[in-house]
């Protein structure tokens, strides 16, 4: 910044000469720090930007001889592909309605849930909600979807004896196509509800305790107090997680996805990580076709991070939070 | 405190009361699929078919852990997931704090960029297929490597680490340092580390965490059963109920196989978790505090 303004001065050229002398010796004084970064930087180019320079495969036929770089182009077909495939809609719909459903369900009930327990003046009883809907993050998803399907089965299940018991009629949920964004919007909201709420209460902590004195002495109810301090304060909270939330509208979670699903299910459960896995790894529909899922998934990658930037960019303009 | 409560208007009590019974219904429909899920694993076969358990065991039985721990797949799971979380943990916390201190310090050449180059990554990947082939180029394809090195460092983690670096090492302490003749290197080692004991468990516990529940990975790049972790094995089970089970003519006899196929999955379950829970108590605290950190932006 200094550097700019001094740039009309005539002796700005020698000036610069020294900052980039004192650069190189900067550089070369901290060679330490450098040194430790070779390994970390090493492992996210192997690891990371490696495989994004082999999204390149999906605008080419990939053979085994050719591999990345010597595999023949193809330009967008194996987009057009995807495009025609006839249950392209179908998958798009899906991944669409799952992940919209499952923001608009967990979403609010994690800031409501944060506020209900910031209401909770006794600690005791604060801290044992908390212990019991925090345990339940760390339930892996094969434990969790292993405990749906022992909990709705339809022979040995709680559920369909506790439907019993109020007269209701018991079919097997895992195999309605109608039921399947229930049960995977609602177990999340199970798993991570409480987990998902921390943050608020952390934004909650931060109130001014003098903001709510002042406003009981001006008559405030407790609820209005909620209306007009609590929420207030931790919107710019909300608003950031909402944007991190709609930048991932599209990549929802394959592994719990998949394991949810069965032959009977399918034409609710196929989704877009899904359906990569299957043609791309999986061999599910003959030879697995690397070209064609590096393509679907970099289709899905670009949507993410046009959804990211829009929504943050509409964000800073309208609320003044943004990302960055 | 006493005047406080006598405060109180009606409609705040209402609000109170409300607001603490909801909590608790919500806390009890958390709870119970885990009650029974407990109380199941110790149950017989027979009561837990018939639908007799709720939230407390019935006709009390260790058979269910037994056959856990009698089946091999189970065994030689659990004993690589415990590998697979000792030795990922370690190098994920290697490469975390080598990356994360740098990048903590102020002034440090290209700081920008470098720290551009891994954030760029939380927000644009490959790819499934890309990244499978790169694993399968670098030959670690049904190696213990493929359930360590792909999930090496979270970017999340590293930023997490690098705040509180920049929070919490002052910098005259570094200029202290300096002027006795310390190197970067020996000031990271014997300052640096041993100042953040604090935040160096927590990234370990989230982690160690991940690694416990990985199931992803190993799914793409484990073909070897012998390599399979837990979660996989615990797939098979549970979701594919493929559990290998001898035939026999003995209609009896299979039906109580049947239960007590059943009830193995319970006790899996609770084997498999157990180890998160005992030790949650005691880490509940470090877990928020990560929480909390990791939403300061950095």
């Amino acid at each position: 910044m200094s550097l700019k303004k001094v740039a009309a001065d005539p002796s700005a050229v020698d000036l610069k000469k020294i900052e980039r002398k004192r650069l190189g010796k900067r550089i070369l004084s901290n060679w330490q720090l450098y040194a430790m970064l070779v390994l970390p930087v090493a492992y996210i180019i192997i690891f990371n930007y490696v495989p994004m320079l082999g999204a390149q495969i999906a605008f080419k036929r990939y053979n085994a001889t050719g591999g990345i770089w010597g595999s023949p182009w193809v330009g967008l077909a194996n987009f057009k592909r995807f495009f025609s495939y006839y249950n392209f809609g179908l998958i798009l719909k899906n991944t669409i309605v799952l992940s919209v459903y499952h923001l608009y369900a967990s979403f609010p009930l994690s800031v409501i849930f944060a506020l209900a327990l910031n209401l909770v003046r006794n600690k005791f009883y604060k801290r044992t909600v908390q212990t019991i809907t925090y345990l339940t993050h760390f339930i892996s998803t094969v434990v969790l979807v292993g405990m749906m399907m022992q909990f709705f089965n339809t022979r040995i299940g709680m559920f369909p004896k506790i439907v019993q018991f109020f007269g209701g009629e018991v079919h097997d949920l895992f195999g309605d196509p109608k039921a399947f964004s229930h049960l995977y919007v609602w177990s999340d909201v199970w798993k991570n509800m409480g987990w998902g709420s921390i943050i608020y209460l952390s934004a909650l902590s931060a109130v001014d305790p003098e903001l709510h004195e002042a406003a009981i002495i001006d008559g405030a109810s407790r609820f209005k107090r909620i209306l007009y301090i609590d929420i207030p304060t931790i919107l710019p909270t909300i608003v950031v997680m909402l944007i991190l939330n709609m930048g991932k509208i599209m990549s929802i979670g394959f592994e719990k996805v998949y394991m949810m699903q069965n032959d009977l299910n399918i034409r609710a459960s196929e989704i877009i990580s899904t359906y990569t896995y299957k043609v791309g790894l999986g061999s599910d529909f003959g030879v697995s076709d690397f070209s064609y899922g590096a393509a679907i998934s970099l289709f899905n990658s670009v949507i993410n991070i046009t959804l990211l930037c829009t929504v943050n960019a509409v964000s800073r303009r309208v609320t003044e939070t943004s990302l960055w | 405190m006493k005047k406080n409560k006598i405060k109180l208007a009606k409609s705040e009590v209402v609000l109170y009361t409300v607001n603490n019974v909801v909590l608790f219904l919500f806390a009890f429909v958390v709870a119970f699929p885990l009650l029974n899920m407990i109380a199941s694993s110790f149950s017989s076969g027979e009561a837990v078919a018939a639908g007799r358990v709720s939230i407390w065991p019935v006709d009390f039985t260790f058979e269910g852990y037994e056959a856990v721990f009698k089946n091999e797949d189970i065994v030689t799971g659990y004993l690589n997931t415990i590998f697979y979380t000792v030795a990922g943990t370690a190098f994920n916390i290697f490469i975390t704090l080598l990356a994360a201190y740098p990048l903590s310090r102020k002034n440090l050449p290209g700081k920008g960029w470098i720290m551009f180059l891994f954030t760029f990554t939380m927000m644009f990947h490959g790819g499934m297929v890309p990244t499978y082939i790169q694993i399968r180029d670098l030959g670690l394809i049904d190696t213990r490597w493929a359930m360590i090195l792909p999930a090496g460092l979270s970017v999340y983690n590293m930023i997490i680490t690098r705040t509180n670096f920049m929070s919490n090492i002052p910098d005259e302490l570094l200029e202290a340092a300096k002027i006795d003749g310390a190197s970067d290197i020996k000031f990271f080692l014997t300052m640096v580390i041993p100042l953040s004991k604090a935040i160096i468990a927590v990234i370990t516990l989230y982690y160690a965490v991940a690694h416990w529940n990985a199931f992803f990975n190993a799914f793409i790049y484990l073909n070897d059963r012998k390599l399979f972790p837990l979660q996989l094995i615990m797939r098979e089970i549970l979701i594919e109920n493929s559990m290998s089970q001898d035939m026999t003519l003995d209609t009896e006899l299979m039906i109580h196989k049947q239960n007590v196929a059943d009830m193995i999955k319970y006790s899996l379950i609770m084997v498999a978790s157990v180890p998160l829970w005992c030790i949650y108590p005691f880490i509940q605290k470090y877990f928020v505090q990560g929480v909390m950190i990791g939403s300061i932006k950095g």
